[in-house]
């Protein structure tokens, strides 16, 4: 990819959003956005926000105020199904793959679109398999029967079946062994090579810091810090005010 | 020597006419159920008007026969008629309705069903039509003279509902009605456009009872209420088997034909009838996630 | 975080009485497994009357199964629960909140068509019932007076005849915490007391907490680092279901293993 093409323009960019649940304000003026191919961390504590505003990028949850842009076009109100086919992929907290469907069927699900040729759909499952191999040996297992870690593998390969242009990872580390905290890092690098822009949501500290290039902080539904992440430390005050205890 | 006297005692050759006429009502009920518990898993809608889907896919079929003479004919064009005429009713009053009280929805069908029957009433008369099976002949089953055509119901039940698993299995669109149904927000999440997936499960519920509707129109009379009988069996089957469950929506109507058709060997028809009631009961104190599911954990 | 402002609230040495009395819930080796996953592994913990205690921890570490175990929604797997020295390890939930416990919900639990008046009253009225059914419930003085004195408690008196579901998410919190004060209890258990709530909604609800635990003991599970460490004299952090430290808000600041768990470091 020519850098010098790299549009102006951010790839996904979150204006002012306040996100409600019935009358519970989650999202109280969120702004942030995220550049092509960037990978961007996104940290706070349970309960500031951090899932609400992955949702409202993917439209699975509408904002009452504020817009969301995705490539310079305003998709706010706009269906989780057009999101996805306009580039948008979604790995959700509880991965939530689909648990009576074999690991190849929940591919698939992301692999039947509109001029989709045989070839290609081939090929990007070969890529899947390949980046996972584990999945290929359980090709025909019906996904709930899948091991925690293998079943985030799943979410993330079935994210990759969309081709998106931006993942949105919610958590990804949570609740996994540190040898496979390692793989999901590797998986984060392997992602940005090819392109692909990352919007990290972590409460592990360390491995946003290494994976992202910029990081923001949340806390009760907005943005309270943003920087580079080769300028902040796990030491730093901003860290421990807004993570630690 | 006692043994002797019971086995003569029964009545084999009664049982074993009515576990053939169990297995076809079962089948047809089965066809008219798989519909309906589509319809339940993948949007929580309870149709209350899937009896009448049936009844005009009947009413369909008398017309497409008087004009063209082909029963077969008949039957493609009332499932496809009622499966569009679905698919337009979804459209417009259900999926409006869609993340609002359940109530809201059982009346709306509710509504349409009564909107269906007195449409018929006013459209068709009072009086009852008649389908004219495809071929007449019968077999000698012990004293009787059976049908073929009962048999052929049976084996056309069978067929469709087979080849909608297999849909569902194998096909494309098949894997997004299953995704749908299993998690309709990371379906939307993976670009399948859940909205249409809905109306399309909508339409094939709708076509599968209208061709039930079109394969029973020779036994009995077709006439608007035809439905009524059905759609009570049908949601006592559906709850019976597990709710959502296709597998558990056929073993169950087998099941409950089964148990009517013998109990109608020793008790009229009309009291056999409480036996579909006795077996729900029995399920919803005992099992109530439905008899052919295995219980959650 | 300023640890001074944790001086505010009276220390819990100069509330709380020696021995078992001093101790108004107690757990013994609370263990409860649900299949495979031990959700809580024998977890000592207790509280002196009057204390706030606050109960942190990151996600998954055992925080609500706790709180169900000790109003009676889960039963433990082994271990021993004492309220008031009494045994009271899987009792029903309502034995436990007639004995004196009472709990606030994450998601706001209460009745949305009643006034809310009403409903704290019908909180009232669990206390303090009679058989007869005869009389108007108007003629119950004393029950409506306490109704009152715990909106007023709550800073809800003014809204007292409005709908419950017209209240804003703030005050629906509020009214939540009502309905537990309303049960007299002797131990209040608040479940995420400020989610959902803006700055200012969580500053008033820090007060209102504040005011109502100068009669009562309580427990706070709370996310909010800044409402732990303002409200709390003392503060258990729990991991993956077990004790990882106990002390005042100025301790656990400074204890480098529950930095450590929080900042996955």
């Amino acid at each position: 990819m020519n850098p010098d093409a790299t549009p102006m323009e951010p790839l996904v960019a979150v204006e002012d959003v306040h996100t409600y649940y019935g009358k519970s304000h989650i999202l109280h003026g969120v702004s942030l956005h995220v550049d092509h191919g960037e990978v961007v961390g996104l940290l706070g504590r349970n309960g500031v926000g951090k899932s609400t505003t992955l949702k409202t990028i993917m439209g699975l949850v509408h904002p009452n105020r504020g817009q969301v842009l995705f490539a310079g076009k305003t998709v706010t109100g706009l269906p989780a199904h057009k999101l996805a086919r306009l580039g948008i992929g979604y790995v959700p907290e509880d991965r939530r793959i689909f648990r009576l469907l074999t690991v190849m069927e929940n591919l698939r699900t992301g692999l039947d679109r509109h001029g989709m040729s045989e070839t290609r759909k081939q090929e990007l499952l070969d890529k899947a398999f390949a980046y996972f191999p584990v999945l290929a040996e359980r090709r025909n297992q019906a996904g709930g029967t899948l091991s925690g870690g293998e079943q985030q593998m799943l979410a993330i390969a079935r994210a990759m079946m969309l081709e998106p242009k931006i993942i949105l990872l919610d958590e990804p580390t949570e609740g996994l062994m540190p040898r496979m905290v390692s793989q999901i890092r590797e998986i984060i690098d392997v992602l940005h090579r090819a392109g692909v822009a990352i919007l990290l949501v972590e409460q592990n500290v360390p491995l946003t810091l290494q994976a992202s290039g910029r990081v923001y902080i949340m806390e009760k539904g907005v943005v309270r810090h943003h920087a580079a992440a080769s300028d902040l430390n796990v030491d730093d005050a901003v860290i421990h005010q807004y993570l630690g205890v | 020597m006692g043994i002797e006297h019971i086995l003569a005692a029964i009545p084999w050759d009664k049982i074993i006419i009515q576990t053939v006429n169990g297995i076809v009502t079962g089948m047809i009920l089965a066809l008219i159920a798989s519909g309906l518990t589509l319809i339940f898993g993948i949007m929580d809608v309870v149709n209350f008007a899937h009896g009448e889907l049936f009844m005009l896919g009947a009413y369909i079929g008398v017309v497409v026969l008087a004009t063209s003479g082909s029963f077969w004919l008949a039957l493609i064009i009332a499932t496809l008629v009622v499966a569009l005429l679905g698919a337009a009713l979804q459209i417009t009053t259900l999926r409006p309705l869609l993340g609002r009280d359940p109530l809201t929805t059982i009346l709306a069908t509710f509504g349409i069903s009564l909107v269906l029957q007195n449409y018929a009433l006013w459209q068709f008369g009072p009086v009852a039509r008649k389908i004219q099976e495809p071929f007449t002949g019968y077999f000698t089953l012990f004293y009787l003279e059976y049908p073929w055509y009962r048999l052929l119901i049976a084996a056309l039940s069978a067929a469709i509902i087979g080849a909608f698993w297999l849909f569902l299995k194998y096909g494309k669109y098949g894997v997004w009605i299953r995704a749908t149904t299993q998690d309709r927000v990371m379906a939307e999440a993976m670009g399948i456009p859940v909205p249409w997936v809905h109306t399309g499960a909508f339409a094939i519920g709708a076509g599968m009872a209208a061709a039930s509707g079109v394969l029973f129109g020779p036994l009995v009379g077709v006439n608007h209420t035809m439905g009524l009988d059905w759609i009570l069996k049908a949601f006592i089957v559906v709850v019976v088997g597990g709710m959502g469950s296709l597998g558990g929506s056929i073993a169950a109507s087998i099941f409950i034909s089964l148990l009517e058709a013998y109990a109608s060997i020793w008790a009229s028809p009309a009291q056999a009838v409480i036996v579909s009631f006795v077996v729900l009961i029995l399920t919803l104190l005992f099992r109530p996630t439905g008899l052919f599911v295995p219980t959650p954990k | 975080m300023p640890a001074d402002l944790a001086l505010q609230a009276p220390s819990p040495t100069e509330t709380g009485q020696g021995g078992e009395a001093g101790r108004v819930i107690r757990t013994e080796g609370l263990t409860i497994r649900f299949g495979g996953l031990t959700a809580l592994n024998s977890v000592n913990f207790e509280v002196r009357r009057g204390e706030i205690r606050a109960i942190i921890g990151p996600n998954g570490a055992g925080k609500s199964t706790f709180f169900n175990c000790l109003t009676g929604v889960l039963r433990p797997s082994s271990g021993r629960i004492l309220f008031n020295g009494e045994d009271i390890t899987g009792l029903p939930p309502n034995r436990i909140s007639q004995r004196g416990i009472a709990r606030s919900y994450q998601i706001t639990n209460i009745l949305p068509n009643a006034t809310t008046l009403e409903n704290v009253r019908i909180a009232v009225q669990s206390r303090r019932h009679s058989w007869s059914m005869l009389r108007h419930h108007g003629a119950y003085l004393d029950i409506i007076d306490k109704a009152e004195a715990v909106l007023e408690a709550v800073g809800l008196r003014a809204k007292a005849d409005e709908l419950a579901a017209n209240l804003s998410h703030g005050e629906q919190r509020n009214l939540e915490i009502g309905i537990a004060l309303a049960t007299e209890p002797q131990l209040l258990c608040l479940d995420e007391p400020t989610a959902g709530m803006s700055t200012p909604e969580t500053h008033d609800t820090m007060q209102l907490v504040r005011r109502i635990a100068k009669d009562l003991t309580t427990l706070i599970v709370e996310h909010d680092m800044q409402v732990v460490m303002e409200l709390a004299q003392r503060i258990t952090v729990l991991h993956y279901g077990e004790v990882l430290a106990e002390g005042t808000p100025a301790e656990i600041q400074q204890n480098p293993r529950v930095l450590e768990v929080y900042l996955k470091t």
